[in-house]
């Protein structure tokens, strides 16, 4: 295959959604063709640039998007490319600080304390991870205490926190408020997202935004990483 | 090899009537076919009926004309025997056209009535008294009178209308230069020159029988080809309830059937007025005034082609009129479903009529009602199913756009269970799989259902932000449908027709300008 018939192979199988060989993608007979891991690693192989490969990866996921927007795709789809685009970022990792390129940030996800509804959370982990974030997922049920711990640990510069309860919403508050007293909160955008929270609950508790979805947790994501790097300068 | 066709939706019956209540049925009907007998205003009917052996004898005193036949068990059992269990519809598109098997539950749905009333939709936007800066758009109705160009407009619909399988003129055509003489004509070919699936009709006049036949010879490529590929097909509604033979309609039973194309024996008993208002009595008279007329089918030409026609309604008991909304309308052609396979012929049935006069909450539950509970009957042609308001007095296009989608989801409900060996296998290998991961999602695997249409996706009238807009988003459905090319007959054929078939509208052909 030449240089440009990789590039597109790995942007069209992030359409088809194959991580690899065995995914059979939406028409059946794809399955045994080499899939997004294959290819990438095909690319390193053959030293193609970096840069090239992700952009490959971002326009494929743009197609999906565009094609979800259009009515065509559904969660499934989204899911699915997100999962190939995450299963290549896995291959690209140890390339990625050797090409002087790198996550787009550090994301811990969680579904608070009493709470064992993580459909949503496991979603948005799996399209940040398409999206090209560094996704930690902690599980469902987990305490303020755990959760200000791990963003201490992994030096997180985003929490996304889940609840499907109003009575476990509230751990979303006690949470925020722990960061801020282990003065953590300026270093991390908190994002709240589940079925009984919305933009003014997120205000009130001082979180930094609400994603009514798992596609709007993703661009209010990538909206709160760009708004960071103007206000670090970088 | 299997034929093509359009597949419907092949059920497993609700079997509402047990095997001593079906012969229960079938051996009270054989009694009143016998004493009191039925009522023929039809000579022919009558003297056919007595070569063959009935007890025949003249209503004294009766004006018009009339005779009175008892029909012997024997002469009804010969001719269910005689009569197929598997009728063929054709369709212009061979893979529209139906194979009706008494002995496969295969539903389904088409059109059905001949409304007066065409009820056009319009949106208008209304502003807030109370609050001038909100403005909400609201649908609003007006009726006309049944144009020849309505039923235009509803068969090209129909064409695009995935999940109905058949059409049954839904309006009845009114224009001023629509006559005795041309009126079938014209229908006819108002539905045929815009549809590609089954037509069939009621015939107005007599003396257009053979020039109705000769369209259909036409578009099917000649006299065998159309009894092959019989595009269209008629209705007959021989019985006047109780247990009389018209004198108009039995005639052109018989010349249909002596044409030799397909033809149903359709009947509307109203039970509380025109029949008995219980079950058992209302389904006795239903099956003995059909099988009186299957019976007259095969005395006329055996072998023939006939549907069992079960439209049985209840009657209001504020006016008389006929309720279709009613719970006992829907035991009523369930148990006609059941009749007409014990005897092994296909069933004719009806469902999905609002007894409301607009689309809206009452017409879809009184639609889907009868829409579910008649398909799971088994019936393999269900008429009436889309568009019916207000009795059968009204078409709407778009109630029959949301009754496409009603229809589909009925069918999919009927989807006998995919559970097999391989499908087990595979689920426990997916479970398997599922489990091994942190997500514990099955997300992806919904992809291939999604992608293959197994899974319904999405009510698609729904709204976003609490509002119900299902009417306005099925009028922009209905207007994108109509903006379709119609599928008309190819110029060579439609010139044909329109020389060898007298009375058609010039204005209707769309090679020369609809109007």
């Amino acid at each position: 295959m030449t240089h440009t018939g990789i590039i597109e192979a790995i942007k069209e199988n992030v359409i088809q959604g194959r991580r690899n060989k065995d995914d059979e993608g939406l028409e059946l007979d794809l399955a045994g063709e080499p899939g997004v891991c294959e290819l990438v690693e095909q690319a390193l192989g053959e030293g193609i640039d970096l840069r090239e490969v992700l952009d490959s990866l971002s326009e494929g996921l743009a197609v999906v998007g565009e094609r979800y927007e259009a009515g065509e795709f559904f969660i499934p789809d989204m899911l699915v490319a997100a999962e190939a685009v995450g299963a290549a970022m896995e291959l690209l990792k140890p390339h990625l600080l050797k090409g002087g390129l790198e996550y787009k940030g550090k994301f811990i996800v969680a579904t608070v304390q009493g709470d064992q509804h993580d459909i949503g959370k496991n979603l948005v982990a799996i399209m940040l991870g398409g999206a090209g974030f560094e996704v930690i997922d902690l599980g469902a049920d987990v305490s303020p205490d755990e959760i200000v711990a791990a963003v201490q640990r992994e030096g997180a510069e985003f929490l996304g926190l889940s609840a499907l309860l109003t009575t476990t919403m509230v751990f979303m508050k006690e949470t925020i408020d722990k960061l801020e007293e282990a003065g953590l909160r300026s270093k991390v955008k908190v994002l709240i997202g589940g079925a009984p929270t919305s933009a003014e609950f997120a205000q009130e508790i001082g979180a930094d935004g609400y994603g009514k979805d798992a596609f709007h947790a993703v661009a209010l994501a990538e909206k709160l990483r760009l708004s960071k790097g103007e206000h670090s300068g970088n | 090899m299997q034929k093509k066709q359009r597949e419907g939706v092949l059920v497993e019956p609700y079997q509402r009537l047990n095997r001593e209540q079906i012969e229960g049925i079938h051996r009270a009907s054989m009694a009143i076919l016998e004493d009191p007998g039925i009522i023929s205003y039809n000579e022919e009917a009558a003297e056919i009926f007595q070569r063959h052996g009935a007890k025949v004898t003249v209503l004294s005193g009766s004006l018009p004309r009339s005779w009175i036949i008892r029909i012997p068990e024997r002469m009804v059992t010969d001719a269910l025997e005689k009569a197929p269990s598997v009728v063929k519809l054709g369709a212009r598109r061979e893979e529209n056209q139906l194979i009706l098997d008494a002995e496969e539950p295969r539903v389904r749905f088409g059109t059905g009535s001949e409304c007066n009333i065409w009820l056009q939709m319009d949106i208008e936007t209304f502003i807030s008294k109370g609050n001038s800066g909100r403005e909400i758009e609201v649908p609003v109705f007006h009726p006309h009178r049944g144009t020849v160009l309505h039923l235009c407009q509803a068969a090209h619909v129909g064409n695009y209308l995935e999940n109905l399988d058949f059409f049954i003129r839904p309006v009845n055509i009114q224009d001023d230069d629509i006559t005795e003489d041309n009126h079938d004509v014209n229908k006819f070919y108002a539905c045929l020159n815009n549809i590609t699936k089954h037509v069939m009709a009621g015939l107005t006049e007599l003396g257009q029988l053979d020039n109705v036949i000769r369209m259909g010879e036409i578009i099917a490529g000649g006299e065998a080809e159309l009894r092959e590929n019989p595009v269209l097909s008629f209705i007959t509604c021989v019985t006047k309830s109780p247990l009389q033979l018209v004198d108009d309609t039995t005639q052109k039973l018989i010349e249909i059937v002596r044409r030799g194309l397909p033809v149903v024996i359709s009947t509307s008993p109203a039970g509380g007025a025109t029949a008995p208002i219980q079950e058992s009595g209302a389904v006795i008279q239903l099956n003995a005034e059909i099988l009186s007329g299957i019976t007259l089918v095969q005395l006329v030409k055996e072998g023939a082609a006939v549907l069992y026609g079960s439209v049985p309604v209840r009657a209001r008991m504020d006016n008389l009129h006929n309720t279709y909304g009613a719970p006992e309308f829907n035991h009523y052609n369930v148990d006609g479903a059941q009749m007409a396979r014990f005897y092994k012929i296909p069933c004719y049935s009806s469902a999905g009529v609002a007894d409301s006069s607009l689309p809206g909450i009452q017409a879809t539950v009184e639609k889907l009602f009868s829409h579910i509970s008649v398909a799971l009957s088994g019936a393999q042609y269900v008429h009436y199913a889309f568009g019916l308001l207000e009795e059968t007095n009204t078409f709407s296009l778009e109630q029959a756009v949301l009754d496409d989608v009603h229809i589909g989801m009925v069918k999919s409900l009927l989807q006998a269970p995919k559970v097999n060996e391989a499908e087990l296998r595979e689920s426990i290998d997916n479970i398997r799989e599922v489990m091994a991961t942190s997500h514990k999602l099955f997300v992806r695997y919904a992809r291939r259902s999604l992608h293959r249409g197994e899974i319904f996706p999405l009510y698609p009238f729904g709204s976003d932000e609490g509002r119900d807009e299902v009417l306005l988003r099925a009028h922009e459905k209905t207007k994108e449908l109509l903006s379709l090319p119609p599928e008309h007959l190819p110029e060579q054929i439609n010139r044909e027709v329109l020389k060898r078939v007298p009375g058609i509208l010039p204005r209707l052909n769309p090679y020369g300008g609809m109007k």
